[in-house]
């Protein structure tokens, strides 16, 4: 078992434009982002999950030539209107830093 | 005999600096054109709204004083896109003035081009009325009312009007709202390369040296052929590796494989990231697929009310230990007493930011359970009649945060810590994002008329 905040080389968060928000997590090299994909534990329900979002609204992609997992899901409130806590996006990634890969 | 074009991106946005010795470093390599993007809608609403920009005016100037004279001495062109970080008049105004501004001063003679990207409302109303334009990102159809309301509604232009600039002889392009790619796509293929490598190598130049590590605002080149593209930072403390190539590449799209630009989509599904040297990535298989039509995104933002705020914090742990009741308190205090001067309840929004609990992620945040010694307040009241108005509900938000009694209370002097006196601050008209749509154009340079200047 490994924690991706073990494991992944980058875990960000940014805007994909006011209204999206866009989630990647990226490994070091192509045996562990196959071995993580092999896990089936990165996909559009995980998002979903920890994220309080319909599974239908997560775009997920994984980018094998970047050893990388992308997904993009609307943003709670759009960038900078009432209620908005982050105008960047980019500190929405904590909750899959303890996320669990049986590997 | 294969083209070849360098390219000289000397930071993240026009304001966020650069170090000189890596302009000059990159200038030793003997690059074809400069440039820097000047903006984003990242940092949100306010800029675009305000017409003010994003960087300050002396950061921005510091910067477009090195490059313009690094680029009249070497006789290559330089170009900056989105202007002023949202790219309307004003914004392009600014820079272009500090751009005659510098010439006068250090002596420096050049034919510039300014390429407007603000839309008036009626021509965005025409093109409604012709069914020419589709919403983005699940936002509604575009109505005149909504087009009416607007503060102010840019579209962000792609290589053509730069193409068209730099084929008139203009040495320095200065551009509003422009894709972030287009300026460095539009040197590449008027260079003659195909157009998969010219908008890859503009999604690295985008944003300075952050494809490279250690991540830092400071110059990249970027060399262009027909079937690759190399990266490499000027600074010799930073290096391109692989992974910080890739991890670039995600920045900021929905998809990592299909990116949307004004005339097609660039595909990296099948790129390849190899090192060429320690310091140096070479990407290749990248492909280009033209779209059936051209387009290109509208953005606008009308007002929402003006801001007031207020920042404190408290270190009772009795107060802590029966939070929501006490905000509740609050509430319901600050809503009798508006109410009492005029404010109803539908002419204000009242925020309460809890640090320490789910100021970050608010409704997001997973953990519930955590309990904090002390945890920090921003009290925010936006009202939709005036300044006036959000300053009179805030100053009864504070001073009820700082009174309110609550059962068990010990400390009777006062709830809060102010950090500040002034307490409350006003922070002027708010703005929201009201249009995130795309237009369909026949001509890409049919909204981006440039004008054409010899300093």
């Amino acid at each position: 078992m490994a924690l991706i905040k073990d494991l992944a080389k980058v875990c960000k968060s940014k805007n994909a434009g006011p209204f999206d928000l866009t989630v990647d997590v990226v490994f070091g090299d192509a045996a562990t982002f196959q071995r993580v994909e092999e896990t089936g534990v990165l996909c559009a329900g995980l998002f979903a999950r920890l994220y309080s979002v319909a599974e239908q609204h997560v775009l997920f992609t994984p980018y094998a030539a970047a050893f990388a997992f992308k997904a993009t899901f609307p943003r709670l409130v759009p960038a900078g209107d009432f209620g908005d806590t982050d105008v960047y996006g980019c500190q929405q990634h904590a909750p899959l830093l303890d996320v669990d890969l049986p590997i | 005999m294969s083209t070849e074009i360098r390219m000289l991106s000397t930071t993240a946005i026009l304001g966020y600096g650069f170090p000189e010795a890596s302009l000059k470093a990159g200038m030793d390599r003997h690059p074809h054109v400069i440039g820097a993007d000047g903006g984003s809608v990242d940092p949100g609403p306010h800029y675009l709204g305000s017409g003010k920009p994003f960087c300050s005016p002396i950061a921005i100037r510091r910067d477009l004083r090195l490059m313009l004279n690094a680029a009249v001495r070497a006789g290559i062109p330089l170009m900056i896109g989105t202007c002023g970080g949202a790219g309307g008049a004003p914004h392009l105004d600014l820079v272009a003035g500090m751009a005659r501004d510098i010439a006068r001063q250090d002596g420096l003679h050049f034919k510039m081009a300014t390429i407007d990207a603000e839309q008036d409302k009626d021509s965005v109303k025409r093109r409604v009325a012709a069914s020419r334009v589709k919403p983005l990102a699940r936002q509604p159809a575009l109505t005149d009312e909504t087009i009416g309301r607007s503060a102010r509604i840019v579209g962000m232009m792609g290589p053509e009007p730069f193409i068209a600039a730099l084929e008139a002889g203009a040495q320095v392009v200065l551009a509003g709202r422009t894709s972030d790619p287009a300026p460095w796509a539009a040197a590449a293929m008027r260079a003659g390369l195909p157009p998969a490598p010219a908008w890859y190598a503009g999604k690295m130049l985008e944003c300075g040296a952050t494809p490279s590590v250690p991540k830092g605002h400071d110059c990249l080149m970027v060399t262009v052929r027909d079937d690759h593209v190399e990266c490499e930072p000027t600074n010799p403390v930073r290096h391109c590796t692989p992974l910080s190539v890739a991890n670039h590449s995600l920045h900021e799209n929905s998809s990592p494989v299909h990116h949307i630009e004004p005339g097609g989509m660039l595909d990296t599904s099948d790129c390849r990231f190899d090192a060429v040297s320690d310091r140096a990535v070479r990407i290749s298989g990248m492909r280009w697929n033209p779209a059936a039509q051209y387009t290109v995104k509208l953005e606008g933002v009308e007002l929402a009310g003006y801001r007031s705020i207020c920042v404190c914090g408290t270190r009772d742990p009795l107060l802590i230990g029966r939070l929501d009741d006490f905000i509740d308190s609050v509430r319901n205090e600050v809503a009798a007493k508006a109410a009492a001067f005029g404010a109803g309840p539908g002419s204000y929004q009242l925020g309460i930011r809890i640090y320490g609990r789910d100021g970050v992620m608010a409704g997001r945040e997973p953990v519930r359970d955590a309990a904090s010694h002390e945890l920090g307040f921003v009290l925010e009241v936006v009202s939709a009649h005036s300044q006036d108005m959000a300053s009179a509900v805030l100053g009864m938000a504070r001073t009820n945060m700082l009174h309110t009694d609550f059962p068990g209370r010990l400390c009777r002097e006062g709830n809060m810590a102010f950090p500040f006196s002034p307490s409350d601050i006003e922070v002027g008209p708010v703005y929201r994002f009201s249009i995130y749509h795309v237009a369909e154009l026949d001509d890409p340079l049919e909204p981006f008329p440039i004008h054409y200047e010899t300093l």
